[in-house]
Parts: C-alpha cells; sequence; structure tokens
C-alpha cells in the first residue's frame, strides 16, 4: 500500500521529502507535512482503534484535536512512550513508530469485541447495578478487571528521560488561534504596538485557512495572504508566534498556560532540548480565536471506519492531498456537506449522494453541488451503515412528515457527516465567563466576561470569512487599546463595529450558522440500533434516553449517568448532541438543561510538563550545612529534618547504627564530642524595645537578664500551648540573639512577625533570620573547654569568668564568634557561632585541636539520647501542640510576676491546670533491656475491659550506653503523681511493666554542667 | 572557581578560610555565551530597618542614600543600597569586611531607632549573564522581566523556583541572584537545567 489515496498533486505536504514510518508492526510511507493521521488515510487505512467498552472497531473521525477514536501509542523506545495521542495531531516524521490501543489480540480481531454483543447487558450505569455483590469484591475484582477491558492506552513503566520545562512569560494581548480571526486579532494588536504572542495548538498556523483552496484574501489566494501575513508578523520584534502551542487552562487573573510540543515531531531531537514547555503568560488581555468544532450526525451505525465529519475528510483532500475513499455518501444538516463533497469530487472522490436531512435545499453551495450532477436529496437521512470493518454501504431514507421511509442502500467506503458547528467555548467558559444560548445560532455563545477577554470569530458565532477577519482584527485593536489603557472596564467582546476598523476584502463560501443537535429519525428498532453520541466513552443515544427515563433531568446528571463528555475530549463532538437528544426527550428547551462545565486541560496534557525541573535532587530545595561535605567525607549517615540533611551518626566500619551511637553517648560523657548545630534556627531582635517584645513573645521574664547571659525561652501559641523553645543570648541591651528548634523556624519567624506587625507596630524592635549567618559547632563533654581553649582569643574561658548560661563575643582562628556556654547534653559544653562561610574551617580546627582527646564528632540520634538522659524535652517530640509548659516540666520557665505574654489568658483557664492532664515523666522498664516502642499507650490494666483506659503514651525512647539501660519518656495523665508506680505498656503480644520515674536519668543535680 | 563578575563587582581574593556552597558546582559549569553563570565572592552584608530619623543617616554612614522607592537599589564607589521593603535595605559591598560598615552605620544612628544585622554569610551571590539571562530566570521565576517592568536599578525579593531570592537588574543583560546559602545549590542547578538547551 502505498499512497493510493493520495491526490496527484496539491497540498501542504512535501511531496519531494517523503517519510517511512510504522503502524502496528507495518511499515507504511507518508510525506513531510503528514499528520499520522492523513498519512495513514492515504495508505487507505482507517481501523485504527478499539473503542473503549464494546470494542467495536474505530477509523478516524476528525482531523484535529477532537478526536474521538484514533488514539495511539508513539514510541522511541521503552520509556519514551505516549500512550492516548490523537492520531490527528501526531506530526510524522522518519522512522515513527505507533500502535493502537485496546485491542487484543490484534486490531482486526478483537476478543473483546465480545462487549459488543453482550451489549444489551451493559447499559450506562451497568456498573452501578451490577458490581455491588460481594461486598468488598468492587475494589478486588471487578473494577481492576473493568479497568482491564475498558482501558485506553498503557502508561510506561520505566521513568521519563525526557526534560520538560516551564517558563513564564508576559504580554499584552495573548491570542489564542491562528485561523483567519486570530491571524487578523494579533495583526491589529501588533500595528497598534502590543507585545503580542500568537499561539496555535498545530504544527502551521493558519487554522482554517491551511485547508482553503478556492478563497481569496485581498486578492490573493488564501495561502498566499496566509504565508504574508505570518512573514509579517514574524518580522515585528513584539510578536512571538508559537506553533505546536495548546493553550489549555485559563486560570485566574488572565493566567494562561500554554503546552509547547518541542520535539516530538523531530525524528531525531537534540539531547539539549525540552520535549515539552510549559509557558504560563500572564496577559493584560486575550483574544479568544478558537474556531469551531464540526458536530457529527448521531444516526444507527455512526461509528464505523470510514465515517467521517464532512469537513475533516475536505481538511485531509485540501491540505494533506488524502483521499478518504474513492466513493462517498454524505448525511448533513447544512452546507458544509455540499462543500467538502465539492472540494473532494475535485481531489477526485465520487460523490454517490448527498443525505440532507432539511427540507428545502437552496443557496450556492448546494446549487454549485447540483450543477456538478451530484445526487441531492432533500429530507433524506441515514438510518444505518453496514461493513465489518470499514463502512462499505449506506441506508438512506427519506423523511415525510416525521415518518421515515424504506430504506435505499447506497454501496460507499465513506460517509461524511456534518451536523453544523459548535462554537468552541472552552477557554471562555474556563475564564468563568458565562455563556449565553444563542436561538439564532443554535450555539451557546460567550455572554459576559470576568476575565478581561474577548472573543472572536466563529468562537464566538461569527461566520464568514470576511467577517471572521474583520471582526478579528477589530477584537485585536480592542485588546490592545485596553492593555494599553489599564484603568477603563474593557472586559468582553467588542461588538462587531457598523463599519470596521479595517475593512478585509475576502471572498470565500459562507456555511452560515445552520445545523442539528440531536439524534436524527431512523425508525429502526431503538434496541437494536447503535446511534453513538460520544464515540470516546461509547455512548449512544440510547443511553442518554435511559438516563432520561431513570429520571435525570439536568445535564450534569445525565453526564455523570452515562459517562458522556467526560472522556478525554472532553466532548467536543458530543456536548450539543446530548443536549438535542435530552431536550427532545423531556420535551424542554436547551437552556432549561443547562451546559456541563468546561474544564482544563483543553486536551490532554503530559505530567512531566507539570513536573516541569522539579524532580530528583531539585524536586525541592535539598539544605546542607556548612559543615555536611565533611560529614559526609567522614562516612555520616543522614537524615531529613524538614529540607535540611543533618548528620544522624558517625558509624565506623563493621558498626550499625546501634554501636556507633552508643560510642558517640560514651565519648561525650567520658571526654568530649562535636555536633553540627548550625540547622537550628537564628533570629536577630534588634531596637530599642527589643526587651519588651521578648516579654511579650515569650513566658519568660528579659527585662533583668544581663546583656552576656543566656537564657531558655519557651514560646506558646495563643491557646496557650509550647509552640517552641530555644536557648536566648542578650547580645547588648537592645539585641537578643534567637534560637528556635530546626523546623520551627520559619514558623516562629511569622508568629513574631505577625504580632510585630498586627498587634504592637508601635515597638521600635526589628527582626532579622540569621539562622543562615551562623554555622553552630556544639563542642560538649568534660574536656570541651580544653579542646575550644587553644583557638579562642578575647574571651576569658574560666570557670569563673565564664560560667554556665552565658555568651561571650570574641575570636577562633581570627574569626569573630559568639560563643555560647551552652549544654543539651548535660556536659560542660559549648557552641561555637561563626559566619558560616567559615563554618568548615572552624570545624576542622575544632576536630584537629580535640584529637588528643579523641574528639568524637557525633549526630542527631546521640544528641536525642544524651538530652533524654537528662530529661530535656523537644518541642514537637515531647510536645504535641496540646501540652502547656507545666504539662512539659517547664512551670519553671513561665514568668509568674508578668502582666502579660503571648498565651497567659489561656493558661488562666482551669482546665489548664487540672492534675490529670498529661505530664512530662520518665519510665524505666522492669526488664532494662527492653525498650519502649515510641508512641506505645500507656494503661493501669492492660486485661480491663475494652475500651481500655489510656493514660498516656511514650515519646521518647533509647537504650542508654552510659547507663546501661533502657530510658523513656512518656506523657502520662496525672504523671507526677504517679511517680513510684508501676503502669503496663501493651504490645500485640504481651504487656511490658514500666515503673514511673523523674524524667531526669542521669546527673539529676545538674553538677557536670560546669566541667 | 568561584570568581567575580564584570564590572559590578570586582574579583575578590580568595579567603582561605572562607568556603561558597557553589565552589563545586562552579567549577563544571558549562560556558554559555548567551546565559553566563558566576558565583560571585564574598561580600559585607547587612540588613538595615528602622524609623524615618535612622534611614537618613545611615545611607550617609555608608555612603549610598538608602532608596525610597520600591525596589530599586542605589549604587557608588562600589556599595550597594537594595530596597526591599518600606523600612528595610539590604546594604552589599563585594570583597569587604563588614565590621567597619557596621561601626559607622551604628555610630551615625545612635539614639535613632533602627536595626542593624550583619548577613554578611547568609547568603551568596550569583550572576546570570548574557541575553538569553532572562529567558533561563523566567524558568524559576514569575516576574516580567522585560527591561519596561524590571529595568535596570530595580531589585526586589522574590522566588527562583522553591527557593526565596533577591533578584537585581544590574544591566540589560546583566541579573544579580542573592540566595541563602543552603538554597544557593538547588537554585544554581536548577538555573543549569535552564540553560542546558542553549549553546
Amino acid at each position: 500500500m502505498t499512497n493510493r489515496f493520495r491526490t496527484a498533486s496539491g497540498g501542504r505536504i512535501d511531496r519531494a521529502a517523503p517519510l517511512s514510518f510504522r503502524f502496528d508492526g507495518q511499515t507504511f510511507s507518508g510525506f513531510k507535512g503528514d499528520t499520522l493521521a492523513s498519512a495513514l488515510i492515504a495508505n487507505g487505512v482507517h481501523l485504527v482503534g478499539r473503542s473503549f467498552k464494546y470494542h467495536r472497531p474505530r477509523g478516524f473521525l476528525s482531523a484535529g484535536s477532537d478526536e474521538p477514536n484514533a488514539l495511539v501509542n508513539v514510541a522511541r523506545d521503552a520509556a519514551r512512550a505516549a500512550p492516548n495521542l490523537r492520531a490527528t495531531q501526531v506530526e510524522l516524521h522518519e522512522g515513527l513508530k505507533a500502535q493502537s490501543q485496546n485491542r487484543w489480540p490484534s486490531l482486526s480481531f478483537d476478543a473483546g469485541a465480545v462487549n459488543d454483543l453482550a451489549s444489551p447487558f451493559l447499559p450506562s450505569g451497568f456498573y452501578y447495578k451490577t458490581f455491588m455483590w460481594p461486598a468488598g469484591a468492587w475494589k478486588r475484582f471487578y473494577e481492576p478487571k473493568i479497568r482491564a477491558m475498558a482501558g485506553l492506552g498503557v502508561a510506561p513503566e520505566l521513568p521519563d528521560p525526557d526534560r520538560y520545562t516551564q517558563n513564564h512569560a508576559h504580554c499584552d494581548v495573548l491570542v489564542v488561534g491562528a485561523g483567519p480571526a486570530g491571524l487578523a486579532a494579533a495583526l491589529a494588536a501588533a500595528e497598534s504596538g502590543a507585545k503580542v504572542i500568537l499561539c496555535d495548538e498545530q504544527a502551521e498556523l493558519g487554522g482554517s485557512l491551511l485547508s482553503e483552496v478556492s478563497a481569496t484574501i485581498e486578492g490573493q489566494p488564501a495561502a498566499g495572504w496566509l504565508a504574508a501575513t505570518l512573514a509579517n508578523l514574524a518580522a515585528r520584534d513584539n510578536v512571538t508566534l508559537m506553533p505546536r502551542t495548546t493553550a489549555f487552562g485559563y486560570f485566574p487573573h488572565n493566567l494562561i498556560a500554554l503546552a509547547e510540543r518541542v520535539t516530538d515531531h523531530l525524528a531525531t531531537p537534540g539531547a539539549a532540548l525540552p520535549r515539552e514547555r510549559l509557558w504560563q503568560v500572564r496577559a493584560r488581555e486575550v483574544v479568544l480565536a478558537a474556531g469551531a468544532l464540526e458536530r457529527p450526525l448521531v444516526f444507527p451505525e455512526n461509528d464505523r471506519p470510514g465515517v467521517l465529519l464532512a469537513d475533516s475528510a475536505r481538511i485531509y483532500a485540501n491540505r494533506y492531498g488524502a483521499k478518504v475513499g474513492e466513493r462517498a455518501v454524505i448525511f448533513t444538516a447544512c452546507d458544509a456537506g455540499y462543500r467538502a463533497a465539492l472540494d473532494l469530487k475535485g481531489a477526485g472522490v465520487s460523490i454517490a449522494a448527498i443525505a440532507d436531512l432539511r427540507t428545502e435545499v437552496s443557496g450556492e453551495l448546494p446549487a454549485r453541488a447540483l450543477a456538478a450532477g451530484i445526487d441531492v436529496r432533500p429530507s433524506t437521512v441515514l438510518v444505518g451503515t453496514k461493513g465489518r470493518l470499514r463502512v462499505s454501504s449506506a441506508q438512506l431514507a427519506k423523511v415525510k412528515n416525521g415518518q421515515v421511509g424504506p430504506a435505499e442502500t447506497i454501496a460507499c467506503d465513506s460517509v461524511l457527516i456534518s451536523g453544523g458547528f459548535t462554537p468552541s467555548v472552552h477557554l471562555f467558559s474556563q475564564s468563568r465567563g458565562k455563556l449565553v444560548w444563542d436561538g439564532a445560532a443554535g450555539a451557546y455563545l460567550p455572554g459576559t466576561s470576568v476575565e478581561r477577554e474577548r472573543s472572536a470569530g466563529a468562537c464566538r458565532g461569527i461566520h464568514g470569512l470576511q467577517r471572521v477577519l474583520e471582526d478579528g482584527y477589530a477584537q485585536g485593536e480592542a485588546a490592545a487599546l485596553a492593555a494599553r489603557d489599564h484603568t477603563s472596564p474593557a472586559r468582553g467582546a467588542t461588538p462587531a463595529p457598523a463599519t470596521p476598523s479595517r475593512a478585509f476584502a475576502a471572498n470565500a463560501e459562507d456555511l452560515g450558522s445552520a445545523g442539528f443537535i440531536g439524534a436524527t429519525p431512523h425508525g429502526r428498532n431503538p434496541a437494536l440500533a447503535k446511534a453513538f453520541v460520544d464515540w470516546q466513552n461509547d455512548v449512544t443515544s440510547k443511553d442518554i434516553l435511559l438516563a432520561t427515563r431513570e429520571g435525570m433531568r439536568s445535564i450534569e446528571h445525565v453526564k455523570r449517568y452515562t459517562t458522556t463528555g467526560m472522556a478525554t475530549d472532553q466532548g467536543k463532538t458530543s456536548n450539543m448532541n446530548t443536549l438535542g437528544i435530552v431536550s427532545e426527550a423531556l420535551d424542554t428547551p436547551v437552556p432549561k438543561i443547562g451546559l456541563t462545565t468546561f474544564r482544563p486541560p483543553f486536551t490532554p496534557t503530559t505530567f512531566g510538563i507539570f513536573a516541569g525541573a522539579a524532580r530528583g535532587d531539585v524536586f525541592d530545595p535539598l539544605r546542607k550545612t556548612a559543615i555536611h561535605d565533611w560529614a559526609a567525607a567522614q562516612g555520616a549517615a543522614f537524615e531529613d529534618v524538614g529540607n535540611w540533611k543533618r548528620a544522624h551518626y558517625f558509624p565506623r566500619p563493621g558498626e550499625d547504627m546501634h554501636a556507633a551511637v552508643a560510642r558517640e553517648c560514651k565519648a561525650v560523657r567520658a571526654s568530649v564530642g562535636m555536633f553540627d548545630a548550625s540547622t537550628l534556627g537564628k533570629i536577630e531582635i534588634v531596637g530599642p524595645d527589643a526587651a519588651e517584645f521578648m516579654n511579650r513573645i515569650y513566658t519568660n521574664a528579659w527585662a533583668k537578664l544581663e546583656p552576656g547571659r543566656l537564657r531558655y525561652g519557651v514560646m506558646l501559641r495563643e491557646d496557650g500551648f509550647v509552640m517552641d523553645d530555644g536557648v536566648v543570648g542578650r547580645m547588648s541591651a537592645d539585641r537578643f540573639h534567637v534560637t528556635t528548634t530546626t523546623g520551627g523556624a520559619p514558623r516562629v519567624l511569622a508568629h513574631m512577625e505577625d504580632y510585630l506587625q498586627t498587634e504592637w507596630p508601635d515597638l521600635d524592635v526589628w527582626l532579622t533570620s540569621t539562622t543562615e549567618q551562623w554555622s553552630v559547632i556544639a563542642v560538649q563533654g568534660p574536656k570541651a573547654r580544653e579542646v575550644i581553649a587553644p583557638l579562642i582569643e578575647g574571651i576569658d574561658l574560666s570557670k569563673e569568668a565564664f560560667p554556665h548560661m552565658c555568651v561571650r563575643e570574641g575570636t577562633i582562628l581570627g574569626v569573630p564568634t559568639r560563643l555560647f556556654s551552652v549544654s543539651f547534653t548535660g556536659e560542660l559544653g559549648f557552641e561555637i557561632n561563626v559566619p558560616s562561610a567559615y563554618g568548615r574551617a572552624v570545624w576542622e580546627a575544632v576536630y584537629a585541636a580535640g584529637e588528643r582527646f579523641g574528639i568524637t564528632p557525633y549526630g542527631t540520634e546521640t544528641m536525642h539520647v544524651l538530652r533524654a538522659e537528662k530529661g530535656y524535652i523537644i518541642v514537637g517530640q515531647e510536645t504535641d501542640g496540646t501540652a502547656t509548659p507545666d504539662d512539659a516540666n517547664l512551670g519553671w520557665a513561665v514568668g509568674k510576676a508578668k502582666k502579660d505574654f503571648v498565651g497567659k489568658r489561656s493558661l488562666a483557664r482551669d482546665a489548664m491546670s487540672a492534675p490529670d492532664r498529661r505530664q512530662l515523666v520518665g519510665l524505666k522498664t522492669t526488664d532494662p533491656k527492653v525498650v519502649l516502642e515510641e508512641g506505645a499507650q500507656i494503661v493501669t490494666d492492660p486485661a480491663a475491659p475494652v475500651p481500655v483506659p489510656m493514660l498516656g503514651f511514650v515519646t521518647s525512647s533509647y537504650h542508654s550506653a552510659v547507663l546501661g539501660r533502657s530510658i523513656a519518656l512518656a506523657m502520662v495523665k496525672g504523671g507526677r503523681a504517679r511517680i513510684g508506680q508501676k503502669l503496663m505498656v501493651p504490645m500485640p503480644t504481651h504487656a511490658i511493666e514500666v515503673e514511673v520515674v523523674e524524667p531526669v536519668f542521669y546527673d539529676p543535680k545538674g553538677e557536670r554542667l560546669n566541667g | 572557581m568561584v570568581e567575580s563578575p564584570s564590572v559590578t563587582m570586582p574579583l575578590a581574593p580568595a579567603n582561605p578560610l572562607t568556603a561558597s556552597p557553589l565552589t563545586a558546582l562552579a567549577a563544571v559549569a558549562r560556558d554559555v555565551a548567551s546565559a553566563r553563570l558566576v558565583a560571585l565572592g564574598d561580600a559585607a552584608r547587612l540588613v538595615f530597618r528602622g524609623r524615618e530619623a535612622a534611614v537618613g543617616p545611615a545611607g550617609e554612614a555608608f555612603g549610598v542614600a538608602l532608596p525610597r522607592e520600591a525596589c530599586r537599589f542605589n549604587a557608588a564607589g562600589g556599595r550597594f543600597a537594595f530596597w526591599l521593603g518600606p523600612d528595610e535595605w539590604l546594604l552589599l559591598v563585594p570583597d569587604a569586611e563588614a565590621a567597619p560598615l557596621f561601626g559607622a552605620i551604628e555610630a551615625a544612628t545612635t539614639g535613632l531607632p533602627h536595626a542593624l544585622v550583619d548577613v554578611s554569610a547568609r547568603s551568596v551571590g550569583i550572576e546570570v549573564a548574557g541575553e538569553k539571562a532572562a529567558f533561563v530566570l523566567n524558568q524559576g521565576n514569575p516576574l516580567d522581566l522585560s527591561l519596561a517592568a524590571f529595568p535596570v536599578g530595580m531589585c526586589t525579593r522574590t522566588v527562583f523556583h522553591k527557593a526565596e531570592i533577591v533578584l537585581v537588574r544590574h544591566a540589560p543583560d546583566v541579573f544579580h541572584i542573592d540566595v541563602w546559602r543552603s538554597f544557593a545549590p538547588y537554585v544554581w542547578e536548577l538555573l543549569e537545567d535552564a540553560r542546558r538547551e542553549l549553546a
């Protein structure tokens, strides 16, 4: 088969550039400029898919993005495989490999077609009724089976190796659609100096002009005018032309999402190019020039391969030089059928007959058809088609007084249908604009706009090439004007001016707005005739009628019951006919039935384009401290804390986490360890009112804290529960160095800013995040002072001059430091704050200085164990947003004498000091080897009748190498009063006995802190 | 090697004790003429916030008047004052120590309500330069980077993908990014990704 159905000449394909491609394993040839659909049609192939539910053989219905049937899988390799592509939009390239879908074992013999025979038992909604029993089987059995049977394509299982990028763009006027209206709009906007983006989903800009063979504009053939206009636009700096770019979503404030297909049409795309680009365009004004979609007619067996929309058949012939067959029957309700008949006849297709639904046939196009000798039959319908994998005949019958007469069979290999044109209002509807039913046009048209947009041309019901061009130009000009004058309430379409601002001389057939919606009469047994409304979801007119019989009145209910319009084509070809059928069945006018919502995307869009570059290591910011690489080089294991990577532990060869943590803990207690605490949140609070601000935000009292001292601070939410904690240093009278938890840093800063800006704008104090300014190196253990002493200058490190909980400024290695004497381990400790650019150098110097003491770097796990041995809480681990300071043993940190602080009034509520509140306690298992599970519940008697009263739960639990036993912290009801009691921790197989103890396991008097 | 760019910021002599989070990434950066990527050297950075009375003296002491127009910067003698908010400025001096600047501004604003904080090490600078600089930036930044909307002399706090940045336009084709250091590799890698398609 080598292009037997190719015209001898003509079309926009490059006949000097033949291409070979494969479909279902068979090799075919086509030309540059072909789509997969046009190339297959030129080779006589119409059978390209099996339908969704009944597995009926299907061919091409259309030539564009409205195609419901011809969904194919195009694969470059196993990973680069895209299912469900519309063959009508797949550009041919050398070596393209495509496969049909939803068939087994093959396209021409599909076992699933048994569904078609079983169809009387598979009406719409059948799965709601049939698969109800046994309970649970739906999820395990029915749904997976139905999904496998009623399927679209199969997604590849390998990671997508292609790149997708995302771009933001701004313009004065975005024109969507590059047909005559869009071109004229872009021209007008560009001429008035506006920055214009013109996008179109097709490979070539031009829309309907690409398939015009007889029309003229400004005295030129349409193709010539198109080329000149595109050259004119391309030459302008203020115009960006974007072919292969689908405007798929209209979002608030004129943000329009465009999907640009960059490499799919290339045989060997360069590795550097993204496969697709997402463009998020913020446009001052939008001109929608989306055109109109041809409507099929709904009659029995209208889904056989070879049944196509009439204008699509004309596009295949005129634009691609591909004949849909040798002998066509045409069924039309408007003049589009005649225009197609004339052009196809000119291309060498014989026209067996034109059946026209209308009783009166008049006008120029029918007259020309008659003059050309075509058999024109008014008041005639198609009542069926025959043929197995391709239409072989059509049955025509006269309609008289509503009665369908006897059928006459006419042999043909194609049936071309046209029910008129539906304005494409998808994007307008997405912009939340109100659609209005226009009885004269028989269509929903854009009404009141919500966004700064206007529709132009066929998508707002304008017909006739000259009027479309003039409307496009007027809308483009108005859009440019509105973009300049932002203050004008310029919303919505400009009424077509009486005298157009620019007149276009155009000569083309005007198809008018005639058409039909609904199902055509056929006089056959309705139970045995399948007249398809929605090709992609296999919905027939019978299904719609069933829905109305079952009581559905709203179109939204009919849609959900039958699934009409819910396929990936979003009802492009089916919506209006569904409305027509429901309208007739319920004897209710169309506008009373409503219209379903158009949702983005306009056409299916890849996941890749939404993910963009956000995958792998750059899916989210991966934050590392200045010391990270050192830790990595030492073989540290890391854990995620928020977006930070923190060293978890430093295993030596042969050590597991347990062994490493035990060694690290012992080293800190016995000698000295060092820990990277740089991720702690830090905020510098500066200004004359800094202390007053601190007083209001924290529970503690700050006024009397002397410069040079540290204090542990607790912060509450307004509801009185602990929000965050941290050590705060007073650097001077008006300067505090605040630390927060690692995860709490942004939340705490926002909380503070919120109060400062909304409650206390009178305070002279300002907040600056310094989290990343400082690297924090904790040196902890009895030898800590000896380790750092040789490195520090300008600070007296003696016990007397620099006791626990002080801050001093000096230098380390000559680098300015804020040195804290602070401990989260219970040992003598220092935290060296240095500007993070110096963090690595200072860390290495401390490590070197500590080597003679066997200084041991430790990670977050050891830090957790050491602090738990001391009963130091971690906000978010011991607390869960329902703990008061007193619950967490922090009552001492609340300044009772303070007039006010955030959360104070809430703390005064009785319930906040009830004796049976959960309180922080320690737990010791009777068997010291047993380590409790964090989160485990605590009860008095596990054998008590269900529900067993819960006393609380374990919040932290570790094996303490230093103590040689397990330890745990827990929140227990009335816990402090239970100290000394035995409680039980029930587990699935047994219960563990524990003793409630004070939550300080190690050095309860705190003597080691001072070294 | 981390280097400094063009006329706007002279090359900084490397301090052996300081390290940039971008050193390794910059070392393997591809040379793309239409979108050069340069890791900028050390700089003194101060955040100045305060009441009206302190603004003038702070600018005088810094040597560059603090701009009062939103999202604009002033520059003189290799010093930059970026407007970040109605009472917030980022003062930046490439290849300089923060301490003397800090002292001078504090001395000039004694008794006037204000806050001055040294954030020199908090962030690092990246230069994106070339005719495709805006195209590269717009892959992670939603602002209109046309010269009309984002002229030379403009600066703003904004985003690059999921990271907060300060974006500055020094020349039609020269942008600087100031980004907190732990986010810098993320921003750099996405800038690299964005210019992959450029020769």
